[in-house]
């Protein structure tokens, strides 16, 4: 994984609440077996109006979405957060984001940060009145910078310092290796197990 | 220190204490996989040359995307038959026992889990599906998980985890005759909001709950995720016991013994502090149906629909029209009087045995209304076979419904069972988002029994309509 430490890119402002994994990736999608390549399944649905944002210049080259709160609500497909990084974004900003998506995104690179919703009312008029205004989101100090509008986001810290030095998940459990071990050899025997056993 | 349940369950599993910032590390008992979220998570695990650590722990079955029809011809869908092939050839390479298409075990991975006896109280119970939330019924921590977290789980059986809040759900008193545990969790999500469990684990209590059967509790706990909430949970009592005593995985013998005495531990201590608590009177509950593009826009059936203009919250205001007009729908138009085109009996919601018992109680001596084709597809091949030996396929297809094999099928669109754009389905699965049984498609969630009863007169209904 990347390490995510600034980053700065067209800000894209999405008017619209409670966008749950199927808006932002229809299930039709989640078909592929693959892992990367889920740019065009991104908002599918609205894709085909060309008053979409993402259908108008300068929005079409963004990378850090500001979306209403609930976002990422719905199913845990992590195809959302490839999709929106395939799209070639590296931020969303809301005020408030479902659980699923935001352990998904902070597990691919993807920064999810919330602002609070004044905040993000603040920056849709920034962007909407100045089309193009590049955002920069800095880990390393939680803050939120477009031309002259700075505000703070919260990220849990755990994620940041992931984040930050770029970490893999697997890697990290792994070195706890004799932990695993230790918990296996006392788990009581009755659990069940998946070997098939005869149906009587 | 008086606990929760879900505290008691995530204490039993903990293999290392974080520190700081740091979550816990927890140990998975059970892994559950399908064919939509697993082919990347095995690709991981090729790429990174790690073994899957518990194939014991670890079962497969094919469900999303599977054909409800024609199940012994090859699926047509290229990318369907692409991503059940990768589940079988990844199931192959690292031992796992998969329940494929047509087979007597195969069939949506939260009715089968349970029906095997694989789900026990107590358990740590995972799948890259939100639904995961069912088996929580059983007095299971279970949630869903998304694909990395799958790899995770394959190459090391545990999950880094912050625990989660607590929240009670007490529905205390009794539900009328017609009020099923579906109109309870579609009053209780209303009640909340799709957002309101955000970040908690709900516990399921009172003496409504209590009374419910094991099938009914897993509808209640599914539908814990639209609610927002990561998981739900009922404390195991004596209709958990009966339910799993005899299951082909449940614990026998001196074990069985050893392990209800442990199951009786996990209850909520007396004086345990929640992080929220929700109270609703069973009394009071009439059966739900939704009206919007959200689980949580739902009302009761004799309710009409909502006028967005009076709704104060601007969020929710836009969200009403939003909905209305994507749904075709006006102010004021009484529930009862909205057509539908299909009915879909089924899901992991509503797709178990009692489910379809109750759905063809109603519809016996009736026929499904001219212009209305209703869907009935069984939770998994068990259920159909179970169905087909009391009979319930010839009330389905007397009444001219359709009988279909095992899976997800209309619940999320994802086979050929779709909505076409513009048509109205009442469901009996969770989620009305726009577009879910298809593009275009519009759906009310509802419980069997208004299926059943909607299918006869062609307008959402309940059975107490039929008269
Ligand atoms: S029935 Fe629907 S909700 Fe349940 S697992 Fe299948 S697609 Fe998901």
């Amino acid at each position: 994984m990347e390490a995510f430490t600034t980053h700065t890119g067209v800000g894209v402002p999405l008017r619209r609440s409670n966008v749950d994994t199927d808006q932002i990736i229809p299930a039709v999608y989640l078909k592929r077996v693959t892992r990367s390549g889920f740019e065009d399944g991104l908002f599918a649905a609205w894709r085909g109006d060309e008053q979409f944002v993402l259908n108008r210049e300068p929005f079409r080259a963004g990378s850090v979405l500001v979306a209403g709160p609930d976002f990422g609500t719905g199913s845990s497909r992590e195809h959302a957060v490839w999709a929106l990084m395939d799209y070639g974004f590296r931020v969303v900003i809301s005020s408030r984001f479902a659980d699923i998506f935001r352990g998904n995104s902070g597990k691919q690179g993807l920064v999810a940060a919330q602002c609070e919703q004044s905040d993000v009312e603040l920056l849709w008029k920034l962007l909407e009145n100045e089309p193009g205004t590049e955002v920069t989101v800095d880990l390393t100090r939680n803050t939120v910078v477009a031309k002259d509008f700075t505000a703070p986001f919260t990220i849990d810290e755990y994620t940041r310092w992931r984040l930050l030095e770029g970490l893999d998940d697997i890697a990290l459990t792994l070195r706890h290796a004799d932990d695993i071990a230790t918990f296996e050899r006392n788990r009581p025997g009755w659990l069940p197990n998946t070997e098939p056993v005869p149906v009587s | 220190m008086s606990r929760t349940l879900a505290e008691k369950v995530w204490e039993a599993h903990v293999v290392r204490h974080g520190t700081g910032a740091e979550p816990d590390l927890l140990y998975i008992d059970l892994h559950l996989l399908h064919e939509v979220t697993s082919p990347q998570a095995f690709d991981g695990l090729r790429q990174a040359g790690r073994p899957l650590r518990r194939p014991d722990l670890t079962i497969a079955t094919e469900d999303h995307n599977v054909p409800t029809v024609d199940i012994e011809l090859p699926i047509a869908d290229p990318v369907s038959r692409t991503q059940v092939e990768t589940l079988r050839k990844n199931c192959a390479d690292f031992g796992v026992r998969l329940h494929p298409m047509g087979d007597a075990e195969q069939g949506i991975v939260h009715v089968v889990g349970p029906q095997l006896g694989l789900t026990q109280p107590g358990m740590t119970v995972v799948c890259g599906d939100s639904h995961t939330s069912t088996h929580g019924a059983f007095g299971a921590l279970a949630f869903g998980i998304g694909t990395s977290e799958v790899e995770h789980v394959m190459a090391t059986q545990t999950l880094p985890l912050k625990p989660f809040k607590t929240m009670a759900i007490t529905v205390d008193g009794t539900l009328r005759p017609g009020v099923t545990a579906k109109d309870v969790i579609l009053a209780v999500i209303a009640r909340i909001g799709t957002g309101g469990g955000q970040g908690y684990v709900l516990e399921y209590r009172g003496s409504a709950i209590e009374a419910l059967s094991m099938e009914a509790r897993m509808t209640v706990c599914n539908m814990s995720i639209e609610a927002g909430a990561r998981a739900g949970m009922i404390a195991p009592d004596q209709t958990t016991f009966d339910y799993l005593r005899g299951r082909p995985h449940a614990p026998s013998g001196a074990d069985w013994d050893t392990a209800v005495e442990y199951w009786k531990s996990l209850r909520t201590d007396e004086g345990a502090e929640f992080d929220a608590e929700v109270h609703l009177d069973a009394d009071d509950l009439t059966p739900f149906v939704t009206w919007g593009t959200n689980p949580g826009q739902g009302l009761p059936l004799s309710a009409s629909v909502p006028d967005p203009e009076a709704i104060v919250d601007e969020n929710e205001r836009v969200a009403a029209e939003k909905a209305l007009s994507y749904m075709g729908l006006t102010a004021g138009t009484p529930l009862r009087d909205i057509h539908v085109d299909t009915v879909f009996l089924g899901s992991c919601t509503n797709g178990r045995i009692e489910d379809l018992r109750a759905a063809a109680d109603v519809l016996r001596g009736h026929r499904v209304a001219e212009g209305v084709r209703m869907l009935v597809v069984p939770g998994s091949m068990r259920v159909r076979a179970q169905a087909e030996a009391e009979g319930l396929h010839e009330v389905f297809l007397a009444a001219g419904a359709e009988w279909r094999q095992a899976g997800c099928s209309m619940c999320l669109g994802m086979n050929p069972d779709q909505l076409k754009p513009g048509e109205r389905s009442a469901s009996t699965s969770n989620r009305n988002f726009e577009g879910r049984q298809g593009k275009g498609g519009r759906t009310h969630l509802v419980s069997p029994l208004v299926a059943a009863a909607t299918a006869v007169r062609g307008t959402l209904s309940s059975p107490a309509d039929l008269v």
